[in-house]
């Protein structure tokens, strides 16, 4: 039990460094725009493909459960399409496709800069290492995951249609009448709150596990893979809690 | 000038350094030597600021680092510049990227100007024309020069070099430790070199500091070392019956 209000106080004084003044703002904004590139482009191939599926397949259910009980009309796979991606599928879907990509590969990184003392050499410059190499790395997440989520969505409704009319479920014109009708923006405001969390949730308990590693390189993957875990866990329960007071 | 007063450090309750005070003087290259565990590395990080001593004093000319807020400390921490045992080079960045990083982080200069400076550091360490190349296409005794390279660029009044000769064979540490000395010399730098290699000891060790069980035990001159005859020094010296016979000729040849 002590072990976790120590681990939560790391977190919370690695944080506060994190977000201390930059040395010179220019050198953070090329860091922040270059994690951003890498956690965006590198992970929209894993997000585009599963998130088509993701979308697909719910088609398919859901087309299977309307027609067995024949009681609603077929467009309404379209509307049912959109709100599970919009609301729950893209934002949660691919925040546990990042938490295991970018996480892993932020406490790795993270981790074999500590052990091959490269922070250390950092610091000895004078460089404040949390805000150096923590911060940009989540000001990028914040930034990039909800881009992420947003093409998810997208991409996901259309998955819905390829299959559904792939398979003769609906019509072209029925399914973008569901995803059209009922609309509301503030599906998409709950979507955003989740995703900027999620992305903050996933760089910064990855961050903390990478950055504290102490040992070698078993030690780094024991980080990375408790990084990956703790993460996903937290995604899930915020998931459940951002659902419960927002909707 | 650098000086440690009483420093104490243990780690989960084990001491590692037991109470140990030295003076590190400016243009001279000044070695900590010791066994493997006597306390050398965890010496040298207190010093750099690395680990926080958990008594005791270190005095940068005078500026007390151990009571400095981490604003003050910065400020010393860029008038010292380190060469790590794995060298430490930014993976990711290539070597001009590696040796440019403080100049770009901390200073106003031009491009050109810095540049210049990159150039003039890689050329001061034998390795012109390297700029472009990663850290894993070099070996390992450029990397320890492009270590070197990055830890002078920007003037440091301080050098520390963990380990230096670690890894590398005989004849491209003598080339190491004569860079490290010249450049002592000829910026006046006040240099702290953790090693125990008896090359390096005898090749630049104006001042010598040897550590035994995280106490210091003696502390001379690379002279002075030659005319022990006993103790925990002599044992670490002399380790191999080889150098002790290589002694005993070349005491009866002077006889």
């Amino acid at each position: 039990m002590v072990r976790i209000f120590e681990t939560f106080g790391e977190y919370i004084t690695l944080m506060y460094r994190a977000f201390s003044k930059p040395e010179k703002a220019v050198m953070y904004w090329n860091e922040t725009f270059r994690q951003a590139a890498s956690i965006g482009v590198g992970s929209l191939p894993i997000i585009a493909l599963v998130s088509t599926f993701i979308g697909a397949v719910s088609a398919v259910q859901f087309a299977y459960q309307f027609s067995s009980l024949n009681l609603v009309p077929m467009w309404w796979i379209g509307s049912v399409v959109r709100k599970a991606m919009i609301l729950e599928l893209a934002p949660t879907i691919s925040a546990l496709l990042l938490a295991g990509k970018v996480g892993s590969n932020i406490a790795s990184e993270l981790g074999t800069m500590r052990i091959s003392e490269q922070i250390d050499a950092y610091e000895i410059m004078g460089v404040n290492t949390p805000a150096y190499l923590v911060g940009p790395k989540i000001a990028a997440a914040i930034f990039v995951v909800p881009m992420l989520v947003i093409i998810a969505v997208f991409l996901g409704i259309i998955g819905g249609w390829g299959a559904g009319v792939g398979g003769h479920f609906y019509t072209t014109a029925e399914y973008f009448k569901g995803v059209t009708d009922g609309f509301k923006s503030y599906d998409v405001v709950v979507m955003m709150v989740k995703s900027l969390l999620f992305g903050f949730i996933i760089s910064s308990v990855s961050c903390y596990y990478g950055f504290t590693v102490e040992g070698g390189a078993v030690e780094i993957g024991e980080s990375s893979t408790r990084a990956v875990v703790y993460s996903s866990i937290i995604v899930v329960i915020v998931n459940f809690v951002v659902a419960f007071l927002l909707l | 000038m650098i000086e440690i007063k009483n420093i104490k450090k243990s780690f989960g309750g084990t001491p590692v350094l037991k109470g140990v005070s030295a003076t590190f003087e400016s243009g001279k290259c000044n070695l900590i030597i010791g066994k493997s565990g006597s306390g050398k590395t965890v010496t040298l990080k207190c010093m750099v600021g690395l680990i926080e001593p958990d008594e005791g004093y270190i005095l940068f000319d005078g500026r007390n680092t151990t009571e400095m807020d981490f604003t003050a400390r910065k400020e010393v921490r860029k008038e010292i510049g380190m060469l790590f045992q794995g060298t430490a080079l930014f993976d990711s960045l290539s070597v001009e990227a590696n040796i440019k990083f403080p100049l770009d982080m901390f200073t106003k200069m031009t491009a050109e100007e810095k540049r210049d400076r990159v150039n003039f550091c890689l050329e001061r360490v034998n390795l012109p024309n390297t700029n472009k190349k990663y850290p894993g296409e070099l070996s390992g005794g450029m990397k320890k020069r492009v270590g070197i390279a990055r830890a002078i660029v920007m003037n440091p009044k301080y050098l520390f070099c963990d380990e230096p000769n670690s890894g590398l064979d005989p004849k491209t540490s003598i080339v190491i430790d004569e860079l490290i000395k010249e450049i002592t010399q000829e910026y006046n730098i006040t240099t702290v070199v953790n090693t125990h290699d008896m090359n390096s000891v005898m090749g630049i060790g104006d001042k010598v500091v040897f550590l035994h069980q995280g106490l210091k035990y003696w502390e001379g001159t690379h002279k002075e070392i030659l005319k022990i005859t006993d103790g925990e020094l002599f044992d670490f010296i002399f380790a191999s019956d080889f150098l002790k016979d290589l002694r005993l000729r070349a005491h009866f040849d002077d006889k």
